[in-house]
């Protein structure tokens, strides 16, 4: 049976608001605030090590999570593509990136009952919705 | 003092099996990528038995299968591989799905609670890995993030890595997409269900044995 969206709430979160916690305490809030069914709309990117931490702890939320509905996530970053910048435009990419952190990226994450699937390619990002 | 002595005899005991041409070489991709069925085929063409289960639901794969001590020839050269298939890497896991391919609403969450808990199982298993196949299904889209996280990680812990576009007898194949997401990485293109293009892919197994064994070796100095 396809049920509707009531209500869906796109939740900004910038990238001073994550970048100074551990990874245990920013993937616990971004998993929080998944869990109130928001999507995410992250400036930048996490790290391998953080993405993987990610998917492990989705998998135990799917067991223990309060709320019944929780089925896991949905997610996608997308990062510039600096093929066709120049040789300097790439190095002051690389050194901005070394010392304020890598936030020209986007990062899209939401809860799987939300969203079905981030198609995506190397410029774009399509979100469909499960309706 | 004695834990001393201990890490001693463990790096001088790693370092002389090193020298052995033993591998342990995981299967590593999303759900129904075919990691099972490659394994198999490996295991079939030089051991005659299979190692584990396929199905077309999702997360057949459940737990960690190995395969020890599998010898394989190539080109007049023989190398030993400890084969070991791990469960499908995925950000969602939903018993209802399950429940499409017939299962009852029991089995179907048993299913997925066992899933869950293989998912964990193959991430931690990342680093015990001398070098990994990256499995991924050529007939659908390849930039998915859990594709991304499994080759980022892979990278970070300076792993060997192939890929594997794997059904390619399938009409909508398409190894270009695969070759485009991931142009630093060799793609081999094979059908692990026919055993089509093994022998490209057995040469690369070799390749990648070659590269850990000099990435040992420059640790080492």
């Amino acid at each position: 049976m396809k049920r509707k969206i009531k209500d869906l709430t796109l939740q900004f979160v910038p990238y001073t608001e994550i970048s100074n916690l551990t990874p245990y305490k920013k993937i616990k809030k971004l998993l929080d605030m998944i869990d109130e069914n928001k999507i995410l709309i992250i400036q930048g990117k996490l790290e391998p090590h953080e993405e993987k931490d990610l998917i492990e702890e989705t998998m135990r939320k799917i067991g223990t999570s309060k709320k019944a509905k929780f089925r896991g996530i949905e997610l996608a970053s997308l990062v510039p593509n600096m093929k066709n910048s120049n040789v300097f435009d790439n190095f002051k990419t690389r050194v901005a990136n070394m010392l304020v952190g890598e936030r020209d990226a986007l990062t899209i994450i939401g809860p799987a009952t939300i969203v079905k699937e981030i198609k995506r390619d190397p410029s774009k990002m399509q979100l469909l919705l499960k309706t | 003092m004695i834990k001393a002595i201990k890490d001693f005899m463990r790096k001088l005991f790693s370092g002389l099996f090193s020298i052995k041409n033993n591998f342990k070489m995981g299967f590593y991709g999303p759900p129904n990528s075919g990691k099972t069925t490659l394994a198999n085929r490996i295991c079939k063409d030089w051991t005659g038995d299979e190692l584990g289960k396929t199905s077309k639901i999702p997360h057949e794969t459940r737990e960690i299968q190995f395969k020890e001590k599998v010898e394989i020839e190539y080109k007049g050269n023989k190398l030993t591989f400890k084969l070991i298939d791990t469960p499908g890497i995925s950000t969602k896991i939903d018993y209802e799905d399950f429940m499409k391919f017939g299962l009852n609403e029991k089995d179907a969450k048993k299913r997925a609670k066992e899933a869950t808990r293989g998912v964990i199982e193959s991430i931690r298993w990342l680093d015990d890995m001398d070098m990994v196949v990256v499995v991924l299904d050529g007939t659908k889209n390849p930039y998915t993030q859990v594709n991304i996280t499994i080759i980022g990680n892979l990278v970070a812990r300076k792993i060997p890595v192939l890929i594997v576009a794997n059904k390619s007898d399938q009409r909508n194949f398409n190894v270009k997409k695969i070759e485009a997401a991931f142009p630093q990485y060799r793609v081999v293109s094979l059908s692990a269900k026919f055993g089509k293009n093994m022998e490209e892919f057995y040469e690369n197994a070799f390749a990648l044995a070659k590269q850990r064994r000099s990435m040992k070796k420059k640790r080492k100095r």
